[in-house]
Parts: structure tokens; sequence; C-alpha cells
């Protein structure tokens, strides 16, 4: 326990109660202004009233996760250039959302994956296998969410070991969801946006401070980062050169396309797209959402070099490792106060992701695979289906739990969110892709699309380098190969079945997801 | 409790927004979202509009910016890590001061992604005022 040792200082009291004092006011603030907002009519009521901006806001909260904020800060202060694709690649990523699938989904008026493909294809089928990638793909990101939480927290709390924090942070997270239900995400997500932007300019105006506001100098001293390797040599490595962590080239073009690929396929920003009036707000918020989200990655530049430069990778490593780069930055440059701060809006993104991921993927398994899959669309007792998402919320969260715990805190949790896009990317993106623009598609393809891409990619991960001492499978990341053989299985599947229903509404579809026509209906509900 | 145009049935923990997850608990009526193709099919004259020449150019129009707007974005990105990867040499040049091309590349994919993105917006806005005139043309048509 050298982290906690290292920060058992005298003034370490201080952090804690600050932060639990930021973390109680945020979470009140957000309970007021949910108050305020739901209860009206229908969110669609208030939505038509929340701007692109606004709308553009809850997007970057969904999106600026634990990952974004702790991993990639401490990807770039320990790898240097390689942490900064996962920057540029969360950003491209949303070209793929705003020029593919954003105004389609929003225009055909659906909520979820499941409700798009069941559209055309056979309902029960498609909704086993959506519901069953959507839980993997969150139990996936939940699990990063949660090292996240219990690095976080082990830094405040000392004496608390890596498990207790996991264990105590998955079942307050459980325990919020399951008995209290869920805050209005779309607030939660807002001002979370608003206080980790707040947070992340002051950070990276302390580290320009240091440089004189030099961004010469600043770069100056990213060339020359030392550090102990891993047999205690001291090396001295140019941080702007790439190559310091994906030795071979196939890792960055594999994880490129994870992250690419993966947002399109993401249940939980999925769903936002459907929160808006029509696909001009739509369009507007991916807008606004791409400049936010932007501007933050652009400033993982100072923050996470910065944390490089001005703490270097010893000091991190042994200072609550790879996860608390930006942290313990702050806790360098801004004292207690701001290290609290930025640990409180860290724990308040966690929170608010991992209430969000649990209920859609709960939901999703009760709704789509429960009542739809087994019992056809009827509910045998009223309240049936809100038990059966409340055992699923649980056991969800027990599997993150333990697959946090076995993964253990040195642990990116970039890299994990990586991993969660690979799957997204390479089970729900292909039968997305194919049931919007692809006439012939069918049940059978949409089925095998989906259990390939899922199948696979989580196979190569359990046999990649991370995973195994001699891996079978030479790259971090699975999606070159997941990603095509989702495709695959999709196009074999459709091949080699025919559905000539799926091709007569493929018009309708086509109309709808092209001029918005019949998408209004759902304001009414 | 219940909040004005919620269903009773509907036992979703209400404190979210509707919009945030499906509900829960089974509605008399299904909710629009989760209508089949054939369950909407009376809706409107799907195959009508989808002949309509207006709505083939509709669809030329999108397709003749969004395959190529992809193609570049795809192409640009891609060329990051395969500079990275393959071509460290020219990736560490040093352009200004320290900065090096592999840094000044990745910044450029911010504004290439910002540029891309105003772009469709820009060009998008046309597309909206055909499919309001497409629709427009056929419900005068329905009610004639």
């Amino acid at each position: 326990m050298i982290a906690a040792a290292a920060l058992s200082a005298p003034g370490d009291r201080t952090a804690l109660f600050m932060f639990l004092a930021f973390v109680a006011a945020t979470l009140v603030i957000t309970y007021f202004s949910a108050r305020k907002s739901s209860g009206a009519s229908a969110y669609f009521a208030a939505g038509r009233r929340i701007t692109g901006w606004q709308n553009g806001l809850a997007v970057a909260g969904d999106y600026m996760s634990a990952a974004s904020f702790l991993g990639i800060a401490g990807m770039i202060a320990f790898n240097g250039y390689d942490g900064f694709m996962y920057s540029v690649g969360f950003l491209v990523a949303y070209l793929t959302v705003l020029f593919v699938v954003a105004e389609p989904l929003r225009n055909a008026g659906k909520y979820t994956m499941a409700d798009v493909l069941a559209y055309r294809l056979k309902p029960r089928p498609v909704r086993a296998a959506a519901a069953l990638s959507t839980l993997t793909v969150s139990v996936f990101y939940m699990i990063a969410q949660m090292v996240g939480a219990g690095t976080l927290v082990r830094q405040l709390i000392p004496g608390v070991s890596y498990e207790m924090a996991v264990v105590g942070v998955g079942v307050l997270m459980v325990v919020y969801v399951v008995f209290g239900g869920m805050l209005a995400t779309t607030w939660v997500q807002i001002i979370k946006a608003i206080l980790l932007m707040s947070g992340s300019v002051f950070l990276s105006i302390l580290v320009l401070d240091k440089f004189d506001f030099d961004l010469g100098k600043f770069f100056t001293s990213l060339t020359a980062i030392t550090s102990t390797g891993a047999n205690g040599e001291i090396l001295t490595r140019d941080f702007l050169a790439p190559g310091l962590l994906f030795k071979n080239p196939w890792d960055q073009i594999s994880l490129g396309m994870a992250l690419v690929f993966g947002t399109a396929g993401l249940p939980h920003i999925l769903i936002r797209f459907y929160t808006v009036p029509d696909a001009k707000t739509a369009r507007a918020s991916v807008v606004w959402a791409m400049i936010i989200i932007g501007l933050f990655y652009i400033m993982t530049t100072f923050f996470g070099f910065g944390a490089a430069s001005l703490l270097g990778p010893d000091y991190l490593k042994a200072h609550g490792g790879t996860n608390m780069a930006a942290p313990q930055l702050a806790h360098e440059l801004g004292g207690e106060v701001f290290f609290a701060f930025i640990s409180a809006v860290a724990f308040a993104t966690i929170l608010a992701v991992v209430a969000g991921l649990t209920i859609s993927a709960s939901t999703s398994f009760a709704h789509d695979f429960f009542t739809n899959v087994i019992h056809r669309g009827k509910e045998r007792r009223p309240g049936e289906e809100v038990k059966v998402a409340r055992i699923t919320a649980f056991v969800v969260g027990a599997a993150a739990i333990g697959i946090a715990i076995l993964l253990g805190p040195g642990v990116n949790v970039a890299f994990l969110v990586g991993l969660a896009f690979a799957v997204a990317a390479s089970a729900n993106l292909p039968v997305i892709v194919f049931s919007i623009f692809w006439k012939r598609f069918t049940t059978t393809g949409a089925v095998a699309g989906l259990l390939v891409g899922l199948v696979s990619s989580i196979a190569l991960i359990l046999v990649s380098p991370d995973f195994m001492k001699t891996p079978w499978f030479p790259l971090k990341n699975p999606a070159i190969i997941s990603i095509p053989l989702g495709f695959l299985g999709a196009f074999l599947g459709t091949f080699l079945s025919r559905e000539p229903s799926a091709e007569k509404l493929f018009a309708e579809l086509k109309v709808r997801a092209n001029t918005g026509l019949g998408a209004e209906k759902a304001a009414d509900h | 409790m219940s909040s004005p145009g919620r269903d009773a049935r509907d036992l979703t923990p209400e404190s979210a927004a509707p919009t945030d997850i499906a509900p829960l608990g089974r509605p008399p009526e299904k909710p629009a979202h989760e209508r089949t193709g054939a369950e909407d099919a009376a809706l409107a004259d799907w195959e009508g509009i989808e002949a309509d020449p207006d709505f083939v150019s509709l669809l030329k129009a999108k397709a003749a910016f969004v395959a190529p707007a992809t193609a570049v974005f795809v192409v640009y990105y891609f060329a990051l890590p395969v500079g990275a990867g393959w071509f460290p040499k020219l990736m560490e040049t040093r352009v200004w001061g320290a900065v090096n091309v592999a840094y000044l590349f990745a910044f450029s994919q911010f504004l290439m992604a910002w540029v891309l993105a105003f772009l469709y917006v820009a060009v998008a806005a046309g597309w909206d005022k055909r499919a309001a005139a497409i629709i427009a043309k056929f419900q005068n048509k329905g009610a004639e």
C-alpha cells in the first residue's frame, strides 16, 4: 500500500471531507434540476425547449466518462503521444455517428437498436440477441468505471484497499439504482459536463502557468521525460514521438477502428438521439457535443502531457497509478481543495455513467428479453418486469464488481473502454448499418451478425496479450478482426436466408429514415 | 406520483426523463417507437413516396455528400495510425520548436472533424426543406 501511505498526510482528511461535500453538492444540484425538468407531461415538451447546445452538453456528458478524464490523462502521462491517439479517435468517432446512424435512427422514431431491428425483422430473435449484446457492452463499460472509482476512493480514504473500495462503490451504485431509480440523467450529464469542463480548463491553465504560458517551453519539456523501466533501468524518452505504447502498428489501426466505429454502436449514446424533437436539433446537438468533446480532448494535451512533464511516470506510479494522473496533477498544482474538486467531479461522472448504464442494460434485458422474448410481450403479473429489471441490475453490478477486482487497479480505464467500443463496433454496428441500408437484410443475418461480432470480439480479447501470458492473438484490441467478422456473419446469415416480409417493409423504413414522416408520433407517448 | 400523460401501468421509476430508457411494464397499447413496420403500414403511402422522383433525388443528394465525406474522414483518420506505425521518422520530424508532425497531424484531426461536421449541418438544412416538401405533397394528395 505505497499509494495510501504516501498520501496519508494530515491534510488528507481535508481532501476527503471536501470530496464528500462536493459529491453531495453535485447530487443535490442534479436532484433539484431533475425535479424541475421531469414530471412534465412528457420529456418532449421540455425537449422542444431544450436547445441544441444543452442537448449537446448532455451527449458530451454521457461520453466523457471516467475513461476520458482519468483514463486518457493517465494514458498520455505514461505513454505520451500514443495515449493522445485515444483522444483523437474518441472525437472523430462522432463523424460516424453524425453521418451514418444519428439521423435515420431519430427519423424512424426508434428508442434503441432493438427497436430499429424489430421494425422490419422478426421481433423476438432480434430483441433477444440485441439484449445480450447491450448487456455485454454495458458490463464492459461499467468495469472501466468501477476500476476508476475504486482507485479514486482508495486514494481519498487512507487504509482502504482497492478491493474494498470497488465493492463499496459498486454496492453503493447498485443500491442507488435498484432501490432509488435514477435521477434525470440528462441533467446529471449537463451539470457534470459543465463541472468537468471548468475543472479541465482550470487544470490546463495551472499547467501552462508552470511554463510561463509559453507553449514552446511546454512542448520542449516533453521531449525528454525520464522514467524507470521494467527492469529498473532509467529511460529518457521523447513523449511526443509515437510508438511508446504500440510497438506493433496494427495495434494502432485496430484500436482506431474500435474507437471510430464503436461509438455508433454504444447503446447509451444511441438513445440520446431520440431525445431531440427533430433531425435538425439532432444534428445541432451532435455538433455542439463535438465542439465540447473536441475542446476537452485538446485539453488532454495539457493535463495529460503536463502530468508526464511536471510529475513524471515514476511519481504517478507510486501515487495511485495510471488512472490517477489527473487528480494527482490537480493535487500538485491546486492543493487539497482542487484535488477534492477534481476527484468529486470524476466520481460524480462515474456515478452518473454507471447509473445510466445499469438502468439501460437492465431495462433492455427485462423488456427485450424477459417480457418480449420469453413471455411473448405479455406480463404475467403487474410489476414483474420491474422486478426482473432490478434483479438484472444487481447481477450486472455484481459481475462488473467481480471483474474489476480481478483486473486490479493497474489497468488503464481508457484501455478497458476501448474494449467496450470494440465489442459495440463488432456486434452492433454491422446490424444497424445493414438494417438501415440493405433491403435484403434478414432476421437470420441480424442474429448471426450480433452473435458472431459479440463472440469473436470477446474471444479475441480473452486470448490477447493483456489477458494471456503467451497470447494466441497478438493485438491489444480485437476490432480489426472482429468488426469484419461481425459484418461477415450478418452478410452470410442474410445470404443463406430469405425474408420477403422484411424486404417489403424496406420502403417504409427508407422513407421514414430520410424524411422523418411518422416520427412525430413518438412525441405523443 | 404519476405525471400526466404517463401510462398508469408504466412502472419505470419516475425520476428519469422518459426518453432515457424504454418504459417498463406493459402499457395497453404499444408505444410508437416499438411498433413494427407491419403495424405502421397504413400510416402513409410508403411505396408511393419511395417511387416519387423528388424522394429519389433527395436520396441521391444525400448520398452525394455522405459517401465522399465518410470516405474522406476514414482515409484522413487512418492515415494517422498508419503514419505513426510505419513512418515514425517522418512523424517525428520537428516543425515548430519541439512540436513534431505527429502532434500537428493529430491536432489537425480535430479541425477536420469540426469542419466536416459544420459542412454536414449546412448541407443537411437543405435536405430538411426537401423532405418537408415531399411530406406536404403526399399529405395534400391524401386529403384530396
